[in-house]
């Protein structure tokens, strides 16, 4: 059976790219922090792999520190600010609801230690607005932390503007940006940030490396100590293999960016529009300032899992918030934040596409998920007591 | 998290889905906040021998999979017998659950006992259930372990 993947929030599958400059890579064996010929063979691998990356976001090289992914940089970025303006007597941060647990799970650690933490909630629709961030912010204020594209159901938040009220008020930004590089347009400058998180395999980059952004000026204490590699702010040896086959794979979504979006956007609003004419179906997430990638539905009076389960039988890879798939009795935190109840929550499903998905396995899930839907509801007594009480 | 074959033989292919208008007792347990809900339905004989038995459930794979089992395990069995079914006889029959799914098992045993309750109510037999103090799930109220991890 022909494997139809459509989980490209989780993973993406390697570029060409990538791989070859992964696998050139693993040949030099130098290490970049010597001083002899095979050392500088891999420190100008290294440099030319930070420049890449710098120049896919806009920034300077300088501002670039390789970091083993997107949860490193957010705890590197959340714990180091908020130890730094501890020190100033600062100890709030904003947040919103729906961050990935990378982010919230940090927060949880840092609010034990004394820090306030205020998580903003979002719209039915999955969005946080600046004059939100605008009124939490107190003299107090530590540090805002909003994620730029939201895993689960692709919101977009307005990040330049939350900057912008930010820089205003002299308060630090960060922004989880793991699920837009490589995806959506992102200019560190534009966009008004000081730190700004990233992760290799969202974009067909190998897995186990990341980067954060550091804005020239902005001194985070660091998270991992010890040699003087990354100018002594990130110890450890670089996983310079990674680290050449995440900025391969960046450089190149960013060069095609806008040709995979041409492509992947109406493929998603298919599945959505064929998806949603399910009865008793929703769309999580607004269809405005969405991710291309993203489908994310709730079913009414069935579970997620046995969803994915059945849909892995017939060739689909997907994802569910359920709380069956988290290993938790509680869905996704995302789900809840958009204000469903736990009984609609329970039956998500996320399809995240790439540039690879074609139009044959868009039909092929849209003529499949229905009957799984049927059979599923004709065995459920939630979906039997909704029939009930329609009638 | 790996499920056994047995599992996904049950969550593919369960056995006794559906529903019987006419049955002799009917237990429904769980709550749908929680991600499942398990509805048993039992066609019980004069001499108390389980001739059918139907299940429908709301859940996830281990949910739909330890409904099966368990309908597969009392059919046949006289009602007493149905009652001394333990969630680990379930989770033995299926080769395993993982650790997080546990609880699915724990609900098709009081979906079980529910089922029996209900017939022994219908019949107008006053019997003891075991186990069942009439707070446990068996009688709905699941409510309290929603939200807390296990």
């Amino acid at each position: 059976m022909k494997r139809i993947y459509m989980d490209n929030a989780a993973t993406t599958e390697m570029s060409a790219a990538a791989i070859n400059a992964v696998t050139e890579a693993w040949k030099v064996y130098g290490n970049p922090s010597s001083l002899h010929g095979a050392g500088r063979e891999a420190f100008f691998m290294l440099d030319k792999a930070r420049e890449d990356v710098a120049k896919a976001l806009g920034a300077d090289k300088n501002e670039i520190y390789f970091t083993s992914g997107g949860s490193e940089s957010d705890n590197w970025a959340i714990i180091g600010a908020a130890k730094a303006m501890a020190l100033k007597g600062k100890k709030e941060i904003i947040s919103t609801a729906i961050e990935h647990h990378a982010v919230l799970h940090t927060l949880n650690v840092l609010e034990k230690e004394g820090f306030k933490i205020i998580l903003l909630p979002v719209s039915t629709e999955g969005y946080v607005t600046p004059k939100q961030v605008e009124e939490a912010i107190t003299e107090n204020t530590a540090l805002v932390t909003v994620m730029m594209a939201n895993n689960e159901i692709g919101t977009i938040q307005p990040i330049a503007e939350i900057g912008e009220v930010c820089r205003k008020n002299g308060v630090l930004f960060h922004t989880d940006a793991v699920q837009a590089v490589g995806h959506i347009p992102v200019d560190v400058k534009a966009l008004n940030v000081d730190m700004l998180s990233l992760s290799g395999h969202k974009f067909h980059g190998p897995k186990g490396v990341g980067a954060l952004y550091l804005r020239k000026g902005v001194r985070l204490p660091n998270l991992i100590n010890g040699g003087a590699q990354e100018s002594g702010r990130r110890a450890g040896t670089e996983n310079l293999a990674g680290i050449c086959g995440m900025a391969a794979a960046l450089k190149e979504s960013v060069e095609n960016m806008e040709a995979n979006n041409a492509k992947i956007i109406p493929l998603r609003d298919k599945l959505i529009n064929g998806l949603t004419a399910v009865e008793r179906t929703r769309l999580n997430g607004g269809r405005e300032n969405r991710v291309p990638n993203n489908v994310s539905v709730c079913f009414e009076g069935i579970e997620g899992e046995s969803l994915l389960l059945w849909l892995d039988a017939k060739g689909i890879c997907a994802s569910s918030g359920s709380a069956c798939t988290s290993g938790s009795l509680d869905p996704s935190h995302v789900l809840l934040a958009i204000g469903l109840i736990h009984e609609i929550a329970h039956g998500s499903l996320r399809l995240s596409l790439s540039e690879h998905t074609t139009e044959e396995e868009v039909d092929y899930v849209l003529e499949t998920v229905p009957g799984i839907v049927k059979y599923l509801r004709e065995m459920s007594p939630v979906w039997e007591k909704i029939v009930k009480e329609e009638k | 998290m790996i499920y056994s074959e047995k599992v996904m033989d049950h969550f593919q292919n369960p056995r006794n889905v559906g529903k019987i208008d006419d049955a002799d007792g009917v237990g429904e347990v769980g709550n749908a906040k929680c991600g499942d809900i398990m509805k048993i339905y039992l066609k019980v004989d004069d001499n108390g021998i389980i001739t059918d038995v139907k299940f429908n459930t709301y859940g996830c794979a281990s949910a739909i999979a330890t409904s099966s089992m368990a309908t597969e395990l009392i059919k046949g069995k006289s009602v007493e017998e149905a009652l001394t079914l333990s969630n680990k006889a379930v989770v033995e029959a299926l080769d395993g659950l993982p650790p997080v799914k546990i609880h699915c098992s724990v609900l098709a045993e009081e979906a079980v006992r529910a089922a029996v309750a209900d017939y022994y109510k219908r019949k107008g037999i006053d019997k003891e259930i075991p186990g069942c103090t009439g707070d446990c799930s068996c009688c709905h109220l699941h409510d309290e372990h929603c939200g807390e991890e296990e």
